[in-house]
């Protein structure tokens, strides 16, 4: 039976916009407008979608990094207990701190330059309790020796690791209060190839051991449909699509992800299929389009499109739940 | 069977690691480029003589600088009287040995207290930003726009001349430069990952901004430190000289070139103000060569 570990309820995260000599707030972006989605536990949930779409600041807001404007992220432990975490204070907020954790995109300002790694590291484990330094020595090693690095590491500065153990590192530093959930954002994609395969094998096999749940967030559909059970496909800061990976490629419902499939680089020739060209840039996030957000880029655009706004919807495909928003989609709706 | 081969192909890569020498530590990289720098050496070795030379002054120089002699007046610098003697017979070498103590503490001292008050300021209105971070500003620019000048007439008419007087209001004129500097600094690091990655722990905003980023601002406040230390010096040295400044009996080199208001002094006597000129003048020159080398060295896009 498969539990939600979080439910995202109506979240949304707009940033004024500011203007002139007295910095008036001329308008908002709409990073994330309106997300509802459930993380279930154990699960790795990719979040695509191209850039500027609001993946980043959606998997921020989760760990409060951003105040959320508005709507509810709501944490259930294992035995079921369920709390808001968008409305807690913030120093209620550390026993959540420790259970969702994230990794970063940049291997190259997520290490603090004049600290050693254990350094940096120390300090959130000796806020968590762990009192003794050879405890903490132990713990940041033992991950250290996880993640294929060496322990003596952990005294050396960032400036002597390469991208891939910098964000081997940025992985441990996830890792050391052993959490429940973590987003990784964007882990690999400043990584070289074939640095990317070791790492998402890595993150893979860490997952396993530790039980963990995985937010994946990606601009790249090509490293997802191997590694995730479902997939999010986030336009203009709202969910388009949302269903397990395999019926994303084979039973695609939404033209943006069409799109997206359609732009992934195949090996087999066979297989190759016409791509679809999206015109255009991303609409600004600050005054999205009327109606279907997608609609100045769809190739499917009919006049219902310019006025009405598609919601979420629930359909069934290949015997699974599969959600979209679009409104030529002639699947049955499911309650 | 899949976990073994990734376990070996990890060991390829560890090994590769490992065979690879790591480069120097940075700080010593830091190092380096600033010995490579010959003004900045120069300035740090000449910088260093002049402030032993005053520390020890009582070693170097048998005279009491303030010991008026009316036996040996107004002599021209001699074996017994290195840069001569004033018109109350004092030794002119000895009081700008003793005179340096005091301008170099005043220089220095306001500098570090300044950057002291500008940084505690700066980091935590520039880290946590809304209205704190309006308000500090605002004061900032306040103190800045403030001239100097008349902030030191009316304090000197209200509280009297002193030497920590002087130094209040070179603080408070001086820190706002140091405030602004640490606050851009921090606005730019607040967006850094590591600082994300803290903050996801919740750790506090004093342990994040204080032990964490600070670190990592530092560089260009050290050269500010340096630069305003050379500019607090020659302040001195003006006000000294129009007699607002620090009180004339206390030697300083301001107070020391003082003396060359008289007309007749500077005719006639030119180891009176002469030594003193060069020796304020080489010191700033000196400090202004060490900012631009730890500048220089510690600048990050000149990397190399
Ligand atoms: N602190 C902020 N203040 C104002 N606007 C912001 C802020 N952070 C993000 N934005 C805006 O919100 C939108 C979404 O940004 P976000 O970083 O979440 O996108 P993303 O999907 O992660 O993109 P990428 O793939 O480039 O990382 C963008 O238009 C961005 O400019
Ligand atoms: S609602 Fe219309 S514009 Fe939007 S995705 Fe569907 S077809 Fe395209
Ligand atoms: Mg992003």
């Amino acid at each position: 039976m498969k539990k939600e570990i979080l439910k995202l309820r109506g979240l949304k995260v707009h940033f004024p916009v500011q203007a002139g000599v007295f910095n008036r707030v001329v308008g908002h972006v709409l990073a994330v407008d309106g997300v509802d989605l459930d993380i279930f536990r154990g699960e790795v949930l990719g979040l695509a979608g191209e850039s500027g779409c609001g993946k980043t600041t959606l998997g921020k807001a989760i760990l409060r990094l951003v105040e959320p404007t508005d709507g509810e992220v709501k944490y259930i432990s294992q035995d079921d207990d369920e709390t808001e975490l968008t409305s807690l204070e913030k120093k209620d907020m550390d026993p959540f701190r420790k259970k969702l954790q994230i990794v970063f995109q940049d291997p190259h300002s997520s290490l603090n330059p004049s600290f050693t790694i254990f350094g940096s590291l120390q300090d959130p484990l000796k806020k968590f309790g762990i009192k003794s330094k050879e405890e903490r020595r132990k713990i940041i090693g033992d991950l250290l020796e996880a993640v294929n690095m060496r322990r003596e590491y952990m005294d050396r500065y960032p400036h002597e690791f390469s991208g891939g153990q910098r964000q081997r590192i940025g992985i441990v530093r996830a890792l050391c209060l052993e959490p429940e959930l973590i987003v990784c954002d964007e882990a690999v994609s400043a990584l070289d190839v074939s640095i990317q395969a070791q790492v998402l094998k890595l993150l893979m096999q860490l997952k396993k051991e530790k039980n963990l749940t995985y937010l994946f967030i990606t601009h790249d559909l090509s490293v997802t449909e191997y590694l995730c059970d479902r997939i999010a496909v986030m336009y203009l800061g709202r969910i388009v699509e949302l269903c397990d990976s395999e019926d994303l490629y084979n039973n695609t419902l939404h033209p943006y992800s069409e799109a997206l499939i359609s732009a992934i680089p195949v090996a087999d020739l066979d297989k190759q299929t016409k791509r679809i060209v999206l015109e255009g840039d991303v609409p600004s996030p600050v005054n999205p389009p009327k109606g279907c957000p997608f609609h100045p880029r769809c190739p499917k655009a009919t006049d219902i499109c310019k006025t009405e706004v598609p919601t979420l919807k629930k359909y069934s495909t290949n015997g699974n739940e599969h959600y979209a928003s679009c409104h030529l989609i002639d699947l049955p709706e499911i309650s | 069977m899949a976990k073994s081969s990734l376990d070996k192909k990890f060991d390829q890569i560890r090994k590769r690691e490992e065979e690879k020498t790591f480069s120097t530590k940075k700080r010593s990289r830091i190092v380096n480029k600033f010995l490579n720098n010959r003004l900045a050496v120069l300035g740090l070795i000449i910088f260093t003589i002049i402030i032993l030379a005053s520390i020890f002054a009582p070693l170097l120089s048998p005279y009491d600088p303030m010991r008026v002699d009316l036996r040996s007046m107004r002599q021209p610098p001699s074996f017994d009287h290195w840069f001569g003697t004033d018109s109350t017979g004092r030794d002119v070498f000895t009081r700008v040995l003793f005179g340096g103590r005091v301008s170099i503490f005043i220089g220095l001292g306001s500098a570090i207290l300044s950057a002291v008050v500008g940084i505690a300021v700066g980091c935590y209105a520039g880290y946590k930003g809304g209205w704190i971070d309006v308000i500090a500003l605002r004061i900032s620019e306040i103190f800045m726009s403030f001239p100097q000048i008349i902030l030191v007439l009316l304090l000197v008419s209200i509280t009297g001349q002193s030497l920590f007087n002087l130094m209040a209001i070179f603080i408070l004129t001086g820190w706002g430069g140091m405030y602004r500097l640490a606050r851009a600094r921090m606005l730019s690091l607040r967006e850094e990952e590591y600082v994300q990655a803290l903050r996801s722990f919740g750790l506090s905003t004093f342990t994040i901004c204080y032990k964490h980023m600070l670190p990592n601002a530092l560089s260009p406040i050290m050269v500010n430190i340096t630069l305003s230390t050379a500019m607090f010096i020659l302040t001195e040295a003006g006000l000294s000289f129009l007699g607002l400044g620090v009180p004339l009996n206390i030697p300083t080199w301001g107070n020391i070139l003082n003396v060359a208001q008289d007309i007749l002094i500077l005719q006639n006597y030119w180891w009176m103000w002469g030594p003193v000129g060069i020796v304020i003048s080489v010191f700033v020159l000196c400090v202004n060569f060490i900012g631009d080398g730890l500048r220089d060295s510690t600048d990050p896009s000149q990397q190399g």
